[in-house]
C-alpha cells in the first residue's frame, strides 16, 4: 500500500534552490576574478600533475578574459545574497530541529562507510532506510562548515587590513586566497557528486526536493 | 512546492437496501470453500490497495503541478532578474545596479573602518625580492626628475614641494604587503613620509572629504576617501627596499597605501589636490571599484 510522506519543508526547498543560481553566480564570477591570476596547480615540489589554468583560447572560449573588473562587481553584489540565504538556512534548521536530520553523529560515520560500499556495489545490503543517510549527513553538513569558510576567506581577502586578524587566522593573504579557491573546488566536486547521487536514486527523491513529498509503499521501501 | 495537507477521501456511506420482509425457507448455508474466502479477502485487499494508489497518485500530480508550475514561476523570474541585470545601462563599463552595490559595500567598509587597524608588517627576511614591476601608466619616458615638484592643491594657499622639502618631515619606514587588485601580493619596504603628516602641515581651509592624486602628465590619476588618505600606513614613498625608487617604480615619489589596492599606489605623484568633489580614478572608469580599499 502506497503512501505519501512528507519529506522536505518548504523553507528548505526554498534555500536549497535559491542557493543553486547564486552559487553557480559566485563561481562564475570568482572564474572572472580568477583568470587574473591563474596560479594553483596539484602537485608535489616542481612535479605538476594538473595546472588548474588553461590556455588563453580556452579561457577565450568561455568568454572569461580581460573581465576581472566586472568580475569583481558581481561578487560582491551576488556575496550579500549568497551570505543571507545561507545563513537564513542554518538559523532554519536549528529553530525548526531539522538539524538532527542533519548534523552527523558518530553512526552517520559507521553507516557512510556501509553506503560507500553499498554505492560502488562491494556490499548488497542497503543501509537503514532513513530520511538522510550518514553519508548524505556528512556531505550535507560539511559543505554548509565549507560555506561559512567561503565567507571567512572571502572577507579575509576582501578585506585584510580591518580583518587582518582573520587573514593571519588562515595563514596570511596568499594563504587565504588559496583557501578560497580549493573551497570553490570542493563546491564542484561536490555537485558532481550530489547530481550524480540524485540522478542514481530517481525521479521521487527528486520530485520530493520540488513538492516536498515522497511516495513509498506500505513497507516503508520508497518506490 | 506547496505544504497542503492530504485531504482524505470522503467514505460514501453504503447504501442501505431494505429487504423485502416476505417469509422463505431458510436459505442454505453457502458452500464457501476456506480458498474462495481467502481469494476474496485478497481480491477486497487488491481492490483497496488500487484505490488507494489512484488516490495517491491524484494527489501526486496534484502536488507536482502546483510544485512544478512554482518552480519554474521562480526560474522565469529569476531569468527575468539576470537579464534586467546583465543587459542595464552601464555606469563606467559596469552596469548600474552593480555600481549602486560597490557605493553600498563602500558605506559599509567606512563605517567599518577604524585607522587603527593596521595592515600587517613583516621582517625584512619576508622581503619578496625583487620587487614586481607592473604598469607604466602615466610615466611619460620624457620626463625629466630634475624638474620635478609636487604641487598641493586646495590648500589655504596653493603649495608647491621639492622632494628635499618632503625628505624634512619625519621619516618613516614600513614593511607591508602590496595587494595587487589581479590576485597577487608581495612583501615591499617602504620609506618615505606621512601623507596624514603633509596635510597636517598644509592642511585645507575646511574638513573635505577626498584627496585627489595624478602624475604630471595626468596619464594616471586615483581618488581616496579622506579617512584612507590619513590612515598612519598611507605614505609617500621616495624609497623602495632602501634604493631611491626607480623610475618604473614611480621616481621620486609615489603614494604607497597598503589599506588599498595595488592601483591606488599611484607612481610619480605630480599633484595632490584636497576636493570635495569625487576625484576621477583611471581604474574606476575601466569598471573597477572607485574604494577598492581593505
Amino acid at each position: 500500500m502506497k503512501k505519501l510522506v512528507r519529506k522536505h519543508p518548504l523553507a528548505i526547498r526554498w534555500f536549497h534552490w535559491i542557493n543553486f543560481p547564486l552559487l553557480a553566480v559566485m563561481i562564475w564570477s570568482g572564474m572572472l576574478i580568477y583568470w587574473a591570476y591563474p596560479i594553483y596547480r596539484i602537485g608535489a615540489g616542481t612535479h605538476t600533475i594538473v595546472k588548474m589554468n588553461v590556455s588563453q583560447p580556452v579561457w577565450k572560449s568561455l568568454h572569461v578574459n580581460n573581465r576581472l573588473a566586472e568580475g569583481m562587481a558581481f561578487h560582491f553584489f551576488f556575496m550579500w545574497l549568497f551570505a543571507i540565504n545561507g545563513v537564513l538556512y542554518v538559523l532554519y534548521t536549528i529553530f525548526s530541529g531539522e538539524w538532527r536530520e542533519l548534523v552527523p553523529t558518530r553512526q552517520s560515520f559507521k553507516d557512510a562507510w556501509i553506503v560507500f560500499l553499498h554505492d560502488l556495489h562491494l556490499r548488497k545490503e542497503p543501509p537503514p532506510a532513513r530520511k538522510f543517510n550518514g553519508a548524505q549527513q556528512i556531505a550535507y553538513t560539511l559543505v554548509i562548515l565549507m560555506g561559512l569558510g567561503s565567507l571567512l576567506t572571502g572577507l579575509a581577502i576582501y578585506k585584510p587590513v580591518q580583518f587582518s586578524w582573520l587573514t593571519t587566522l588562515f595563514g596570511g593573504y596568499p594563504m587565504s586566497r588559496f583557501f578560497h579557491f580549493w573551497l570553490t573546488v570542493g563546491y564542484v566536486f561536490f555537485f558532481v557528486v550530489h547530481v550524480g547521487q540524485v540522478i542514481k536514486t530517481g525521479w521521487n527523491n527528486f520530485r520530493a526536493m520540488i513538492i516536498g513529498y515522497e511516495v513509498q509503499s506500505g513497507d516503508g521501501e520508497r518506490t | 512546492m506547496t505544504d497542503e495537507p492530504i485531504d482524505e477521501p470522503a467514505v460514501d456511506d453504503a447504501q442501505q437496501v431494505e429487504e423485502p420482509l416476505v417469509e422463505t425457507a431458510p436459505p442454505p448455508p453457502p458452500l464457501v470453500s476456506l480458498a474462495d474466502e481467502l481469494a476474496l479477502e485478497a481480491e477486497k485487499q487488491r481492490q483497496l490497495e488500487l484505490e488507494n494508489d489512484e488516490r495517491i497518485a491524484r494527489e501526486v500530480s496534484r502536488l507536482s503541478r502546483r510544485g512544478f508550475l512554482t518552480a519554474a514561476v521562480a526560474a522565469g523570474t529569476s531569468y527575468g532578474a539576470w537579464k534586467w541585470l546583465t543587459t542595464s545601462k552601464q555606469m563606467d563599463y559596469l552596469h548600474w545596479p552593480l555600481r549602486r552595490v560597490l557605493r553600498m559595500n563602500e558605506s559599509v567598509a567606512e563605517a567599518y573602518f577604524r585607522e587603527a587597524r593596521l595592515s600587517p608588517t613583516f621582517p625584512t627576511s619576508r622581503i619578496t625580492r625583487p620587487a614586481k614591476l607592473n604598469g607604466n601608466l602615466g610615466l611619460d619616458p620624457n620626463f625629466d626628475p630634475s624638474t620635478w615638484q609636487l604641487r598641493v592643491e586646495g590648500a589655504a594657499k596653493p603649495v608647491v614641494l621639492t622632494l628635499d622639502d618632503i625628505k624634512s618631515l619625519p621619516r618613516r619606514e614600513q614593511i607591508t604587503e602590496f595587494r595587487c587588485i589581479e590576485g597577487w601580493s608581495m612583501i615591499v619596504k617602504w620609506t618615505g613620509t606621512r601623507l596624514a603628516d603633509i596635510m597636517a602641515k598644509f592642511p585645507p581651509p575646511d574638513r573635505v572629504q577626498y584627496v585627489g592624486m595624478e602624475t604630471p602628465d595626468r596619464g594616471y590619476y586615483v581618488g581616496l576617501d579622506m579617512q584612507s588618505a590619513m590612515h598612519p600606513q598611507t605614505l609617500l614613498a621616495y624609497a623602495l627596499n632602501d634604493e631611491p625608487l626607480s623610475a618604473g617604480h614611480g621616481a621620486p615619489l609615489r603614494l604607497a597605501i597598503p589599506v588599498k589596492y595595488g592601483i591606488k599606489n599611484i607612481k610619480r605623484i605630480g599633484t595632490i589636490r584636497y576636493t570635495n568633489v569625487r576625484p576621477a580614478d583611471f581604474w574606476a572608469e575601466q569598471g573597477y571599484d572607485w574604494y577598492a580599499g581593505h
